[in-house]
């Protein structure tokens, strides 16, 4: 029943997304929607290229992993492996209420504090650039990643440990020998969830990414993701105008984004599993 | 392997006669907490021998065994008292090598515990960790499963994960896995009993075999088990006491302690 209805409103989302978005191509060929390099939606001929929001989206996305994932690992081998049984449940809490404080607050410390010390640390034109919310995506997305992965890790038997430790390795080489590759389905779970809270995060990246859909050229430049696209752009359009029907197809490449991210990993945890 | 290299085995036993005992555990005593688990154990461990350690549940008889190769640190609040001289040196104090003292002391588990990687990377994982070079593995990795019996059921998919294994070749690739890395010593914490009888035989026949290589101390509560594979006995009692030791012959037909012969003859345990 709860099946049925989740896939139903799946369904109706995806359908009605292709629907409205469908109907940009009467503007623009799909390889200019997907590969155009402008976008001018409103002037006079409006260019619908997504490419730089692509592009941007993906940027600032491998960025805030590229911090979030190494970073989370860490915390929760350390709060499961390493830490004294009295820091354990410390440690968990912080990372709890880290993920538990509201995205515009991150956009705001991102905004007031990072912004301003990246402009002047890096001697940027503006500091509101695709490294800005790499690194507040990538704080936002570690609370997950570092709970996720130390569910995993603390999912480890300890018989593995002792049977390691019991050959002669090291408290460090079984850590990284058994428990790490033991983990690794779950860790790869925590990795996806922290990608899709990447992706599909609006607010604080809008507040700190400089929003100029231009294409990037270097992390060091301002960029504009998909979602703030959305969020900037849907209270001025004109319903059932061209640009209308664009963004419906930004809001879509943005669900087929997430929704092979999704796929992709529930195929590679299964693959991860079988060979055990 | 490294440092003290892959002494022939056959050199080894002739190093030292039979009679004189590769591990002396004198006086030992431990505590988790202020729980008393073992009180003033005296035990000698004879090179190439199998000594068998039996009693009843909660006896400390796995406490026992995790001494000797220093395992029961990972219990916090675990304290051990007393000596175990494993060649002459006092395994207990704070400056010995656990990792070192971990390699030459082996140890099988009483569920069987292969990680979760191909049966391959099982056996390779002691000599890696050790820094064997990666072409002298494959040698290393056969000769293993060969001295555990296993080799001839797994040579062809080596690549496959070890959880695929049945119960019995999953507790003989740990065997294998305990081998790799030579130790001179192997310690079993009832290898067996979590086993069918027909797997349980085959364990039981490979111990008989290993004790031509190494020395082993197989903690079990199966007398007939300990009857047939074992040269030396010690039965523990509730409290952590060590009531008998002697030849196994000795213990079965005329054990010392009344207590000890009630619990021979069945009547607890």
């Amino acid at each position: 029943m709860c099946a049925a209805l989740s896939l139903l409103a799946l369904g109706l989302i995806a359908g009605f997304l292709l629907w409205e978005g469908g109907s940009v191509f009467e503007a623009t060929s799909p390889g200019g929607l997907l590969g155009g390099r402008w976008w001018f939606p409103t002037s006079d001929p409006p260019s619908f290229g997504l490419l730089p929001m692509i592009v941007g989206s993906a940027l600032v996305t491998c960025g805030a992993l590229a911090l979030a994932v190494p970073l989370g690992i860490g915390v929760a081998l350390f709060v499961a492996e390493v830490a004294p049984a009295r820091l354990r449940d410390p440690c968990k809490v912080v990372v709890e209420i880290l993920a538990g404080i509201p995205s515009v607050v991150y956009g705001f410390f991102g905004l007031l504090v990072l912004i301003p010390w990246l402009q002047r640390t890096l001697g940027l034109p503006t500091g509101q650039t695709a490294l800005a919310a790499s690194m507040i995506l990538g704080t936002m997305a570690l609370p997950t990643v570092a709970s996720i992965a130390e569910d995993a890790v603390t999912a480890v038997p300890s018989s593995w440990r002792e049977a390691s430790l019991a050959l002669g390795a090291t408290r460090w080489q079984t850590v990284l020998g058994v428990v790490l590759s033991a983990a690794r389905p779950g860790i790869l779970a925590a990795v996806l969830l922290g990608l899709g809270r990447a992706v599909g995060e609006t607010m604080a990246v809008l507040m700190v990414s400089g929003n100029s859909p231009v294409f990037p050229p270097s992390f060091l430049r301002p960029v504009r993701t998909l979602t703030a696209t959305l969020a900037l752009e849907m209270a001025e359009v004109v319903v059932g105008s061209p640009h209308y029907h664009a963004l419906f197809a930004a809001g879509g490449v943005l669900f087929l984004f997430t929704l092979t991210l999704n796929l992709a990993g529930e195929l590679v945890g299964r693959r991860v599993r079988r060979e055990g | 392997m490294v440092r003290e290299g892959i002494a022939p085995v056959l050199n080894r036993k002739q190093d030292r006669p039979a009679s004189e005992p590769i591990i002396e555990i004198k006086g030992l005593s431990f505590f988790y907490g202020r729980e008393r688990v073992l009180q003033d154990v005296n035990i000698p461990i004879f090179p190439h021998r199998v000594t068998a350690v039996m009693g009843p549940s909660g006896c400390g008889k796995s406490t026992f065994l995790r001494v000797l190769n220093r395992l029961y640190e990972l219990v916090p609040g675990a304290r051990a008292q007393g000596e175990v001289l494993f060649r002459g040196r006092n395994i207990l104090e704070e400056k010995v090598d656990v990792v070192e003292l971990r390699r030459r002391i082996g140890m099988v588990f009483q569920r069987p515990n292969p990680f979760p990687k191909s049966i391959y990377d099982n056996v390779a994982y002691g000599p890696r960790i050790h820094g064997v070079r990666r072409r002298e593995l494959n040698e290393i990795v056969e000769r293993a499963l060969r001295r555990a019996a296993l080799w001839d059921e797994v040579k062809g998919r080596l690549k496959k994960s070890a959880l695929e294994l049945s119960g019995g070749q999953q507790q003989r690739l740990c065997i294998a896995r305990a081998l790799a890395v030579e130790p001179e010593v192997l310690l079993m914490d009832e290898p067996c009993s979590s086993l069918d009888p027909m797997s349980a035989a085959r364990i039981e026949e490979l111990i008989a075999e290993l004790a031509d290589g190494l020395t082993v101390v197989v903690v079990t509560h199966n007398l007939q088990q300990a009857a047939r594979v074992s040269r030396y006995a010690g039965v523990f009692l509730a409290g952590g006491e060590l009531a008998e030791f002697g030849l196994t012959r000795q213990v079965f037909s005329s054990p010392r302690d009344p207590r000890v012969r009630d619990y021979l003859a069945g009547r607890f345990g």
